[in-house]
């Protein structure tokens, strides 16, 4: 793998990003890779804005990914893709959780949450694939499985095998839970590839 | 076997292979993690102590008494510990003691991002910054190792993104448990004068041979690459300098005190110009212009905030990022959670006009819109202690108030509190009990009545505390009771001397079934008055003009509809489970 791969997953606290990087960066590990991976704990974490960064290929220097180098960005919440868009490489594939959570400045009234989105994002030349994440985590059996609805999305367009998949999330889940979360990275990953054709 | 693992992880893995055998922290990001990893390891004693200088006084005492001893904390923690760290240099060690410094430069959660590589300097004990995560783990077994032959504590300073960053790592197997002896050596341990004046030449000496160490050891090394530019540089900074100067010659550093000040003449000399790439303060620029080597560094980087590769390719090339796409977003600030057990204090004390001096944890969310309730946040149990400075010099009729969390009051509050009563202070202290470290990710400590390892102790009893060191009211409340609440603040506040109010609820995240159902609004009776939304509850907002609740959000407090005037907010069934 001669380019660095850079995933930039961002989202708000609690919806379970750390889970997904990490899964994503096992599962490169598992491929042979040299991986690194970059986010932020405390304060960040309580409901405010969080981002994620995986970067992986031959040999990787910094655990953060330098504006305009992500070539991809899975986003779990449709405000915040907004937020990130200054590190995407030019047609950079951006997946989007179809999915609102009003910051507290929204819903105090005191800001107006954007009504032109996508809008945004087709101007900005980005491959962008708008996901019913919670739907399809709600089909798998829990709605906190959307994180893995969105790496299934994401496993579409990267080429890591399947199996390094299974086994970083496998390990991530407990056997209960491993059936639901596989069922939501299936669910992604169909979604993902009916979206290419 | 190789495995991810986040620095924090690598120095517990680290620790492990070492053998070490006592582990002592006090939770604070980006630090909090490595104790969790190393109670995994049941060969060794792990233990959250209840502040930093406890923690490293533990770790010391093992160390001395002949067992390899890790201590780790965040940056200001190290604050907290530096009394017993700079005289441990002077008596040094028996097996090997590492402490572990966390870094926050760009402060994501951190109070100040105050550069503790000082502190190593300003001790006079030799440091080690690792650049990964491999990294962590190998200089931890080094940095055991430089403390038994130097005889002297070792600090390993890492940094956020090394702590939290993971990076594949080598398992190896531990090496067998160091055991040296314990023998009584007061001339050694017994800092008084006498013996104290014989360490300080000790420690100098000790200095001068780790220096030596410094120009020789392989965690200084040259990576030769272009003999245009030279750059030296150490931790994090070093793989952000890699990844925008591919091609120039570096000068690695991995032992960051003392410098290796000949290797690093050596290295300039072979440079036509020579850059110093380092996070937050010139802590190695300073020591090599001192020296006469010119090089540059502070004239192209502003010494606040994080680096990263964009921060040096727009001080060194002058690449403007391209204007921020999201500067128009409304802002996304960490909030205080949905059915938090704080919120109803802080809405309360804000009736009083009240004075709030807050402390460190997850309460300190108040001083954000829409509560706007805190006056003022320092450091660990300032809250007390800056209070009675409040209530001494303010109008006498202003109420005075300090706030702060159970763990922050066990961990520096308890002495300001017997000062404020010895002293005839009138002020209340609010301790807010959730029964957790929260803030930090949910440690146990004293409240909690668990220890690291989940073992029940005895719970600390505040209302005990306060009693014995005289304050003259004493209450617990369960703040979401807000009429009992207010009532006690009420009285607290009219009392002539030190009262103590315990708000005791668990936190909403750890016992998330304490309530059932969630709240609804009845359109019919509500007349929009707003009132609700000066809480600042994430789970209510405004859509289209009227005020919701998101289900999917609110765990069932029903503070909302204790201060709603309709008495239009009422609990429904609704199953939130997971």
């Amino acid at each position: 793998m001669a380019e660095t791969i850079n995933v930039l997953i961002v989202g708000v606290g609690g919806q379970g990003i750390v889970a997904a990087s990490n899964v994503l960066a096992n599962a490169a590990l598992a491929a042979g890779c040299d991986v690194k991976q970059s986010e932020v704990h405390g304060m960040a974490q309580r409901g405010g804005a969080v981002s994620s960064h995986v970067r992986f290929g031959t040999a990787v220097h910094s655990p953060v990914i330098p504006l305009g180098e992500a070539q991809f960005l899975l986003s779990f919440e449709k405000l915040e893709t907004l937020r990130w868009l200054d590190y995407l490489a030019d047609e950079a594939t951006v997946i989007v959780n179809d999915y609102r959570i009003d910051p507290i400045t929204v819903a105090g009234g005191k800001a107006e949450y954007p009504a032109d989105i996508e809008s945004r994002l087709a101007s900005g030349g980005y491959r962008t694939l708008l996901i019913d994440g919670m739907k399809k985590a709600e089909t798998a059996g829990n709605l906190k499985s959307v994180n893995m609805v969105l790496l299934g999305v994401l496993a579409a367009r990267l080429d890591l095998p399947i199996d390094t998949w299974k086994s970083a999330i496998s390990r991530r889940f407990s056997a209960e839970s491993f059936a639901i979360n596989w069922r939501a990275f299936e669910l992604g990953r169909a979604a993902g590839l009916n979206a290419e054709q | 076997m190789k495995k991810l693992f986040s620095g924090n992880e690598a120095v517990a893995r680290g620790a492990f292979e070492a053998g070490v055998q006592v582990a002592a922290a006090y939770p604070g990001t980006p630090s909090t993690e490595i104790l969790e990893n190393i109670a995994q390891y049941p060969q060794i004693y792990a233990e959250w102590s209840v502040n930093e200088k406890v923690a490293f006084e533990v770790a010391y005492g093992a160390a001395v008494a002949g067992k390899r001893a890790l201590a780790a904390m965040k940056h200001v923690g190290v604050n907290v510990a530096s009394d017993a760290l700079m005289t441990a240099a002077y008596a040094g060690v028996n097996a090997g003691m590492v402490l572990v410094s966390a870094d926050d430069p760009g402060m994501h959660s951190s109070q100040n991002e105050q550069d503790n590589r000082y502190f190593a300097r300003f001790a006079q004990i030799p440091m080690l910054e690792p650049s990964s995560s491999a990294e962590a783990k190998a200089f931890v077994k080094l940095a055991f190792e430089i403390s038994e032959t130097f005889d002297t504590p070792v600090m390993l300073r890492m940094t956020t993104r090394i702590c939290h960053g993971q990076g594949i790592v080598e398992l190896e197997e531990p090496q067998p448990v160091v055991t040296r002896p314990y023998v009584k050596n007061a001339q050694k341990y017994v800092m008084m004068p006498a013996y104290a004046r014989v360490r300080r030449t000790v420690l100098l000496e000790r200095m001068r041979r780790l220096a030596e160490y410094s120009e020789t050891t392989p965690l200084n090394r040259v990576e030769e690459g272009d003999a245009e530019i030279g750059i030296i540089t150490a931790g994090v900074s070093y793989t952000y300098a890699r990844e925008v100067f591919p091609n120039a010659s570096f000068l690695k550093l991995g032992m960051t005190n003392p410098l290796p000040m000949r290797k690093i003449a050596e290295f300039i000399s072979r440079h036509r110009q020579v850059y110093v790439i380092e996070e937050l303060e010139p802590f190695m620029e300073e020591q090599i212009k001192a020296a006469g080597l010119q090089v540059r560094g502070t004239d192209l980087q502003s010494t606040a905030g994080e680096l990263s590769p964009d921060v040096l390719r727009r001080r060194f090339f002058g690449t403007v990022p391209k204007k921020s796409a999201g500067n128009d977003l409304p802002a996304r600030p960490p909030v205080m959670c949905a059915g938090c057990p704080h919120r109803a204090v802080f809405s309360v004390l804000r009736k009083h006009r009240a004075v709030v001096s807050s402390d460190i944890g997850c309460y300190t969310l108040g001083a954000l819109q829409p509560l706007n309730a805190i006056d003022s946040v320092l450091c660990m149990g300032a809250s007390v202690g800056m209070a009675q400075g409040y209530a001494r010099m303010l109008e006498p009729d202003r109420p005075v108030v300090a706030v702060l969390g159970d763990s922050t009051f066990i961990h520096a509050g308890i002495p300001a509190l017997v000062n404020a009563v010895y002293n005839r202070v009138k002020m209340t202290v609010v301790i807010l009990d959730n029964r957790i470290t929260a803030m930090t990710g949910h440690q146990q400590n004293p409240a909690s009545g668990k220890t690291l390892q989940g073992e029940q102790v005895p719970v600390f009893d505040f209302e005990a505390v306060a009693r014995a060191v005289g304050a003259a009211y004493v209450r617990t409340v369960d703040p979401i009771e807000t009429e009992a609440l207010e009532q006690a603040i009420g009285e607290a506040l009219a009392c002539d001397g030190v009262s103590v109010i315990i708000a005791s609820r668990p936190c909403a995240l750890v016992d998330r079934h304490q309530y059932t159902g969630v709240m609804a609004i009845d359109k019919d009776t509500c007349s929009e008055c707003r009132l609700c939304l000066r809480i600042g509850c994430p789970a209510m907002s405004l859509r289209d003009g009227s005020v919701v609740i998101n289900s999917d959000l609110c765990f069932g407090c029903s503070l909302c509809s204790q201060i709603c005037p309709k008495e239009s907010i009422h609990r429904t069934r609704v199953n939130v489970e997971g």
